[in-house]
């Protein structure tokens, strides 16, 4: 039972940690129907400024340089699709965030060389014992902002003019554009959301017991694709749902050592899990179910 | 290129026309590939072996391109099939009592057998796949199809009975009616001794000109059609009478043999093979030569093939007379980070500024237009003609 907990609260704390970065993916696609697969090289470039900056500035700024560099970044990628892009193919689209990919990831390892960057966390190592379960001080804390930061965000995306805008623009773009919604504005603001949370989802995934912040963090930062497409792509709250099923599930796999052909299955449960789940509801568990009009 | 032979019938004049204006083409096309077959007498084994993957990956690069060009499902598990098809030729070909640190054991076939097997076990598994794939659209299915590449990737590391393991195993060389492969019977030919590496490229040479003439025969046939025109509406397909569900596996299995074919020659070019090979960058390689080289493009998707898996080699191997570019673990811009560098921005600028790709690229240069049903994948078009404003 101890063990059962154990592992619920770590499956929470890294399901949480993926729900960040299936927000981000889910917020992009919902503004801009791109599917945005320079994500996991977005969140290694806010996690590899946070962890250069660490020591030089206090953690608190660099995270928050992270943060924006990140944004800045995702903006950019909006910046180069619209230019000349906009309601294009979502192919198209995908195979162009996939060259981006390319590019950033290969600076980024170029940069990283072998060394693996401590993001300079306050944390440590330290352990909290919940009474139920034991678990990283990093982790309960991550739980915490995780927590903190999408309910600000499913806030703002219900009340704030921002949210209504770009769920209006969502709905129908054009009549969003023709009752004086800035879609441009609205898409940009959609894409520094994507960043800033995964720069955040960035120093979680790499704080202890993770030794810290390489480019390989971009394989793990993949996992929460299948979060989001369990979830439907279309939907936030799908992200959030889809996150957590994900990371319970791996978290589960991982503590029991459930084996398959003598491997251990948690990488691969993410996306086990999402075959499975697309067999049943090819839109996901949340997404809205594609219409056909003939 | 020559498309001649699939204009409407009704287009005489303009099918005479083309038809004068094609005979150079052919004429240097045939002229490419006899100078391919000649030029194992000229370089030497390093540029061979470049050649030979090179090859393997166009082979399979023309597979993707059928897939994502012309059928317009996107697919990141390219890889995957690769795998399937190369591991597949090494189980099926390698003797079954292998001593030594290997746990990998194999059925003992003879190789030709194997080969065929391999491929056509890599179609079956694309079959398995195609439940999944006729059920999702569009970009639901690229991440779907991410799965097959992590969900691959523990399986090279896990049933070490087919693939070895994390050290990986060798694959059988390759002989055709008891004729081997190898060093072992070397042939002379024109002074020129031909040993494993020359006899693999001629090999390869065949196989790379019959895919390539095969996929252009199936992407101008009724096929062909059926998978344009599910790709640009799957409502007008299915009231067009095309079984959109049917045409989907068709193409899964079709381009997934393509995979096959291609790992098992990059089995029989390495001769050795490892998990890390198959991972999810092979597979982004092979969606960026396609891109680069023209969706749906055969002839496209053989040059950004060859260009996307030469280049770092090439470049790698001549890195010492180029600037900018340094030894492999220096730190800087060594071959393979050059290469995925150009490649990665070649991937952003075709799609910013010439959908068409190098084909599309050639046809505007040759000031040729093809018939509308052959042209590149409409890859700017927009989805939803009624939206844009």
């Amino acid at each position: 039972m101890t063990d059962f907990l154990n592992y619920l609260v770590n499956g929470i704390s890294l399901g949480g940690t993926y729900a960040l970065i299936a927000l981000g993916f889910v917020v992009v696609f919902k503004a801009t129907e791109v599917v945005n697969f320079a994500h996991g090289s977005l969140l290694v470039l806010g996690g590899y400024v946070i962890a250069r900056l660490a020591g030089d500035v206090p953690f608190v700024v660099a995270v928050l340089l992270g943060c924006l560099v990140a944004a800045v970044g995702a903006v950019l990628v909006e910046r180069l699709y619209s230019w000349r892009l906009r309601d294009s193919n979502v192919n198209a689209l995908a195979i162009l965030t996939i060259g981006i990919d390319i590019l950033l990831i290969t600076e980024l390892t170029r940069r990283f060389g072998p060394d693996i960057l401590p993001t300079g966390d306050p944390w440590g190592n330290a352990v909290v014992d919940l009474g139920i379960a034991k678990i990283a001080q990093a982790r309960l804390v991550g739980i915490g902002v995780t927590a903190v930061l999408l309910v600000a965000f499913f806030v703002a995306f219900k009340y704030s003019s921002w949210g209504i805008a770009m769920r209006a623009g969502a709905e129908d773009g054009e009549a969003a554009a023709l009752m004086g919604v800035r879609r441009g504005r609205v898409t940009m603001t959609a894409w520094a959301v994507a960043g800033v949370l995964a720069a955040v989802a960035a120093v979680f995934l790499c704080a202890f017991p993770t030794p810290g912040i390489d480019a390989s963090v971009r394989q793990t930062a993949l996992r929460a694709f299948p979060a989001a497409i369990l979830g439907g792509l279309d939907s936030t709250a799908g992200a959030v749902v889809g996150g957590l099923a994900i990371g319970i599930a791996e978290a589960m796999t991982g503590g029991y050592g459930v084996r398959l052909a003598g491997g251990n299955l948690n990488d691969v449960v993410p996306y086990l899990v999402m075959l499975v789940v697309l067999l049943v509801r090819p839109s996901g568990l949340l997404g809205t179910r594609e219409l056909t009009r003939v | 290129m020559s498309e001649t032979a699939t204009l409407p019938a009704t287009a005489v004049p303009a099918q005479a026309q083309r038809r004068r204006r094609v005979r150079p083409s052919a004429l240097a096309r045939i002229g490419l590939i006899a100078l391919l077959a000649v030029l194992p007498l000229y370089i030497d084994v390093g540029l061979l072996t470049i050649g030979l993957f090179a090859m393997a990956a166009v082979v399979a690069a023309i597979g993707l391109t059928i897939l994502v060009g012309a059928a317009g499902q996107l697919s990141l598990a390219h890889a995957f099939f690769l795998a399937v098809g190369a591991y597949g030729y090494a189980y099926f070909a390698g003797s079954a009592g292998v001593a030594g640190a290997s746990s990998a054991t194999g059925l003992g076939l003879d190789p030709l057998l194997a080969a065929v097997l391999a491929v056509l076990v890599a179609g079956f598994v694309g079959l398995l796949f195609s439940p999944i794939a006729s059920r999702l659209r569009g970009i639901y299915l690229g991440v779907a199809s991410l799965s097959l590449v992590f969900i691959g990737e523990f399986l090279y590391e896990n049933v070490r009975s087919v693939t070895g393991g994390f050290n990986g195993r060798a694959a059988p060389p390759f002989s055709l009616f008891g004729w081997e492969f190898t060093d072992a019977n070397t042939l002379v030919v024109a002074g020129v001794p031909f040993g494993r590496f020359e006899k693999l490229w001629e090999l390869f040479l065949i196989v790379l000109v019959l895919s390539y003439l095969f996929a252009n025969n199936v992407l101008r046939g009724r096929m062909g059609r059926a998978m344009q025109t599910m790709r640009d509406s799957e409502v007008a397909a299915a009231v067009m009478g095309v079984d959109v569900r049917r045409t989907k596996a068709g193409v899964f299995v079709l381009s997934s043999m393509y995979a096959g074919l291609g790992g098992v020659m990059v089995a029989l070019a390495f001769g050795r093979l490892t998990p890390s090979y198959f991972s999810l960058a092979l597979s982004i390689g092979f969606l960026a030569a396609i891109v680069v080289g023209g969706l749906g493009s055969v002839g496209g998707a053989a040059v950004g093939a060859f260009f996307v898996t030469a280049g770092p080699l090439l470049i790698t191997r001549y890195s010492s007379s180029l600037p900018f570019i340094s030894a492999s673990g220096s730190g800087g811009y060594d071959g393979g980070k050059a290469a995925a560098l150009l490649y990665g921005l070649a991937v952003v600028l075709v799609v910013l500024f010439e959908p068409g790709g190098l084909a599309g690229l050639g046809q505007r240069l040759t000031g040729r237009r093809t018939a509308r049903v052959l042209a590149p994948a409409p890859l700017t078009g927009s989805s939803k003609p009624e939206e844009s404003s």
